[in-house]
């Protein structure tokens, strides 16, 4: 018997486990639940001093987000076919000092964060995590088909783990997709559709098909499961920062529900006794050119209101998010706010990052680092505040939306006053010569 | 004056397994008021109590949101085909 299970969270209704995602009775979305009594149990042993048991029971465990295996819906006696997940929490005190300005760059530097899943493996973005937790349950299901719509980042993750567990994959995407993305699903050997429309058409498309098929749709019959892969980057963030909660989580939102899973998860070590219960602001991020959530945050909406995708910033470009109510809520009850930031203000966010922390991310990444800019200057968000930015997925996935941002250097001569002459007529060169100059007393 | 509507799995236990209808409403208000008639069980699982379109249903005219056409206010043009459609969402937040 397992220790979690579906519930419909409008009515209450148990579903079992089972591929489903909404409820019959009331056609509202599934959630897993769990018997956090259970859970305490096999976490602390009945020991004396709970917390501290737990805490040490989980980091006895191998660096990867299976660590925290009882808060998943995971079959029993599974194993992990891949170590994912526990990526580096960074301090970023350069980036700080440029968001928060010069005043308050010292306070800043300290207590601002990169959660940076730009280097999640197998495939560079936060999906890895969601995807091992929906697979992990196929082979209970009788699936030997996986499929998902994807803006690219899925398709990535669902193609590459199918691969790695020997299943069969469809991938259904819009045809406008970065080459990288399409490329990086293809290679794994998943059947891959592309459709003439945008994703919010793509979506709707699969849940028509995993009606009439016994595919495993990630993201359609086994969402309740693949959601709650994303707490994970809630779980690794309290750990990480020293067992304790930040006061500020800045995250990107698409489909709007990792952010909704990165509160669930800090409640549930809340619950569970691992962290000390605090506040936490949870702040939304997306581009101005689909920004249905912060648009309904902004406007004091409970709803979104469904909006056509255009911008550079395509793995959160879903028109109408399947999570947008609940991402909302998130964000209002924690004392939060969303912001959304123009395509250039993306791609000069992707460099500042780039350029100040050496992290290179994908346009979610700029989306984010450029509303956390915004949010400081509206002072939503304080220096003195630990912050923690969510870097969902890597650059090299979307660098053609820096093309024409860099320009080839004409090559030059293999020789020393082919370099000093360079030297000499380029700014920043001329700059390092006069140093060097200097530097030999001349 | 005709369209179609296509009732997804998901509810066709509240239509004795009916999964497509013909039928001549001219827009969704009318659309609701066949349905409710012809099958009396489905009415609460289309819409709340206060008679607006549940929040995790869908509906598409011809592969079109029918919120970006206009909602309830579009006319329904001969041969129109309707789909309903769950709105998948993850779950919420386990407090709230």
């Amino acid at each position: 018997m397992a220790h979690y299970e579906l519930r419909c969270r409008e009515c209450g209704r148990s579903w079992g486990n089972q591929p489903r995602s909404i409820c019959d009775e009331c056609f509202s979305p599934l959630e897993v639940t769990y018997d956090y009594d259970w859970i305490r149990y096999l976490l602390g042993e009945g020991s004396i001093d709970q917390q501290r048991s737990s805490r040490e029971h989980i980091a006895k465990r191998p660096p990867n987000m299976w660590r925290y295996a009882e808060l998943l819906p995971l079959p029993a006696g599974f194993e992990p076919p891949l170590p994912i997940g526990f990526t580096p929490l960074l301090q970023a005190p350069r980036l700080a000092a440029r968001l928060a300005g010069t005043n308050d760059a010292k306070t800043a530097a300290h207590n601002l964060y990169l959660k940076n899943d730009a280097v999640c493996l197998p495939t560079l973005s936060f999906k890895d995590r969601v995807v091992a937790v929906a697979l992990a349950q196929t082979h209970a299901f009788g699936f030997d088909t996986v499929a998902c719509s994807s803006t690219g980042n899925l398709a990535n993750a669902v193609a590459a783990h199918a691969a790695r567990l020997g299943l069969k994959a469809w991938i259904f995407i819009p045809s406008d997709l970065e080459p990288a993305k399409i490329l990086g699903t293809q290679v794994f050997g998943a059947n891959v559709v592309r459709i003439a429309g945008n994703y919010d058409q793509v979506n709707r498309l699969c849940s028509q098909i995993a009606e009439d098929r016994h595919w495993g749709f990630v993201n359609v019959n086994l969402r309740p499961y693949y959601a709650e892969g994303s707490k994970t980057v809630g779980f690794e963030i309290a750990e990480q920062l020293g067992w304790r909660l930040p006061d500020n989580v800045v995250v990107p939102m698409a489909g709007g529900s990792l952010i909704v899973k990165i509160k669930k998860a800090f409640e549930e070590l809340t619950k569970l006794g691992l962290v000390e219960e605090k506040p936490v602001k949870f702040f939304g991020a997306q581009a101005t050119g689909c920004s249905p959530i912060s648009t309904a945050v902004k406007t004091g909406s409970a709803e979104v209101e469904p909006q056509k995708p255009a911008t550079i910033a395509r793995s959160l470009a879903i028109g109408n998010p399947a999570d947008g109510h609940y991402a909302i809520k998130a964000i209002k009850h924690s004392g939060g706010w969303s912001e959304d930031v123009s395509d250039p203000e993306v791609i000069d966010s992707i460099r500042l990052l780039a350029e100040t922390e050496g992290i290179f991310a994908e346009t979610a990444g700029g989306v984010t680092v450029g509303t956390a800019g915004k949010l400081y200057r509206q002072d939503r968000i304080l220096p003195e505040e630990t912050t923690v930015l969510c870097i969902t997925g890597n650059g090299l996935k979307t660098t053609d939306v820096l093309a024409g941002v860099y320009e080839m250097e004409r090559p030059i001569a293999p020789k020393l006053a082919e370099f000093e002459n360079y030297l000499e007529q380029s700014v920043d060169g001329a700059e390092v010569a006069r140093e060097a100059a200097r530097a030999v007393g001349v | 004056m005709g369209i179609t509507v296509q009732i997804p799995t998901a509810l066709r236990r509240h239509t004795a397994g009916v999964s497509t209808i013909a039928c001549a409403a001219t827009n969704l208000g009318e659309l609701f008021s066949v349905l409710d008639e012809k099958f009396p069980d489905l009415k609460p699982h289309l819409r709340d109590e206060a008679g607006q379109v549940r929040r995790f249903l869908n509906i598409y005219v011809n592969e079109e949101d029918i919120r970006f056409l206009g909602g309830p206010g579009y006319s329904f043009q001969d041969g129109d085909e309707v789909l309903l459609v769950p709105s998948i969402a993850g779950g919420t937040s386990s407090s709230s």
